[in-house]
């Protein structure tokens, strides 16, 4: 793990040297726009300058991102409708409730689909099926139907959470849950166990692994979910919100500064999993 | 009140078959129409639901609906396929999918890069990505163009990442084999390498095929002209023209299963000595 940390720095700043020299690259022409209007000559430190602290920028230098960030979070008040962190919460607990529903949904289908022949050859080939039609497309349908029958708010974004979150947890689930060899479940039958014993001693812990793997999967995946969720709510809240307004009124610097709090977000979600991961097969013994 | 019994029939008499076609050793047949007599339930279903309850169109049509609306309006279908599939998601999928496959060899040559490239990747992976697309709409135009751009930048790093993974999948001893036959960097990234990673670069492939159409249909929510399968969903939504929706939505399952399936083909022909592609 040290040794890939130098590595991985040097990366992480080669993608800032270029992404300072795209938004020279990007900006200048309206910068020189701009300097031919003045009748001024522009110099390259002039230029530079310029297109480092433009209002609306093309490309917006990471330093002015970074500005905006911090002046939307820790500046304003955590209730106000600028600050970002209020916009991430909404987008976050959409994220959240439709990840625990998809983790539920997944599982109940993952336990039905190893224990019942029927549900296995009937449901199995549709919830892959499911995968191919893009979801996301038909976020804004499912929205506005939901409105239209009276549920609003939190849960129709959910909803779209749910349903990209469900698949990896049923992928991986059953993959787990038909994890335990021939031979342990021979073990488990000398030992006259009951089928309710099999899963709870047997079955379930050996899946362990597989449903954290698919657990970071699907909570990214509701994330974008969400955000999507938000787009045809007339961007109300929500960093989903965030994106559609500054695409609407040329604010750049808004839609850097909610992107990179969304990645933010999943970072930290992720990571969080990652640790209860770490933790839980710790205890279990397994890593 | 009918239409709702008939429901009811049809998803006992549907669970009813599938329960005797399970219990039935497992053959291909089964394998086929099993899934399929489900389908089928369902949308049976779904008919007898909509109507029995007298569900409006508004919320919910009914499937036989969507398909009358489907056959009506092909000509429409068929442009909005062209300007969102072919121009947008399709060549967007070449793309980054080459793009990236080139990157990772460059990346694999050293190591140093791919230390470094290999955690940023999969982290970039992870990310909400689609949030790029008004941006990208903005510095591209409205028209495909940028609709193939924030494909290319959904594709990348998924496709990266596993091309990368592949090629450092042979194991050593493989590799020293090769260099016993004195073969050089090229014949041994060709003969060996590039044949050991495909399982992965297919993996990436997979991936890529969903997400492709995925970035083309969103991407056109931020601006699109109009035609483009994504432009026709949240107008005619706006509309309440639910049934031309669910015909768009149609026209996206199939595709995005189409694509799929090729790829999985594809897969197939070229991994067919690999374990997982070995059926008895």
């Amino acid at each position: 793990m040290r040794q890939s940390v130098l590595p991985v720095l040097t990366v992480v700043a080669g993608i800032f040297v270029i992404w300072y020299l795209a938004s020279i690259w990007l900006n200048a022409a309206w910068a020189y726009d701009k300097a031919t209007r003045s009748g001024e000559e522009l110099g390259v430190v002039a230029l530079v300058a310029d297109t480092w602290s433009q209002e609306k920028p093309k490309l917006p230098a990471p330093h002015q991102v970074g500005v905006e960030i911090w002046d939307t979070t820790i500046e304003k008040k955590i209730t106000s409708k600028r600050s970002l962190i209020y916009h991430s919460w909404i987008t976050l607990s959409a994220t959240l409730l439709g990840f625990a529903l998809g983790t539920g949904l997944g599982i109940a289908l993952a336990v039905g689909i190893v224990y019942n022949r029927t549900m296995d050859m009937s449901v199995m080939p549709w919830v892959i099926a499911s995968q191919t039609i893009p979801i996301l497309a038909i976020a804004p349908m499912i929205i506005v139907v939901l409105n239209a029958v009276g549920i609003s708010g939190l849960l129709p974004k959910a909803m779209i959470s749910m349903y990209l979150s469900f698949f990896p947890v049923v992928v991986g689930m059953v993959k787990g849950l038909r994890s335990p060899d021939a031979m342990q479940l021979d073990q488990m039958r000398t030992w006259n166990a009951s089928p309710s014993q099999t899963f709870w001693r047997l079955r379930l812990p050996s899946s362990m692994p597989y449903l954290f793997t698919s657990l970071k999967i699907g909570m990214a995946a509701s994330l974008v979910g969400a955000i999507v969720g938000e787009l045809p709510t007339g961007a109300v809240a929500g960093l989903g919100a965030r994106l559609l307004a500054g695409s609407y009124y040329g604010q750049t610097i808004q839609i850097w500064s909610a992107l990179i709090m969304a990645a933010a977000l999943a970072a930290a979600l992720v990571a969080i999993i990652g640790l209860l991961q770490r933790v839980t097969l710790r205890r279990m013994g397994m890593a | 009140m009918i239409w709702l019994i008939f429901a009811f029939g049809v998803w006992g008499l549907g669970w009813w078959v599938n329960t005797r076609l399970a219990a039935a050793p497992r053959t291909r047949v089964t394998g086929l129409v099993v899934p399929l007599i489900f389908g089928i339930t369902l949308i049976a279903i779904w008919e007898g639901v909509v109507r029995g309850l007298e569900i409006s169109p508004v919320l919910l049509p009914a499937p036989s609906m969507i398909a009358a609306r489907f056959v009506a309006s092909t000509d429409i279908l068929w442009e909005d396929f062209v300007q969102t599939v072919i121009k947008g998601a399709l060549s967007g999928y070449v793309l980054g999918c080459g793009s990236a496959f080139l990157v990772a060899i460059l990346v694999d040559r050293y190591d140093f890069l791919r230390q470094g490239l290999l955690p940023v990747g999969n982290f970039v992976a992870a990310l909400p990505v689609i949030g790029m697309a008004p941006i990208l709409v903005m510095w591209f135009g409205f028209d495909w163009q940028s609709k193939a751009a924030v494909v290319v930048v959904m594709v990348f790093f998924p496709m990266l990442v596993n091309t990368v993974q592949g090629l450092a999948d042979s194991s050593a001893m493989q590799r020293d084999l090769m260099r016993t036959y004195a073969a050089g960097y090229w014949a041994t990234l060709l003969k060996l390498r590039l044949p050991a990673a495909m399982p992965f670069i297919f993996n990436g492939l997979k991936i890529a095929s969903t997400l492709a159409l995925i970035g083309a249909i969103v991407a056109e929510f931020f601006g699109s002209p109009i035609r483009g399968m994504g432009f026709r969903i949240s107008t005619s939504v706006g509309q309440l023209a639910l049934d031309l929706v669910w015909a768009e939505i149609v026209v996206a399952a199939v595709v995005g299963s189409a694509f799929y399936g090729i790829v999985a083909l594809v897969e197939r022909a070229v991994t067919f000595w690999h374990p997982s592609q070995r059926h008895s």
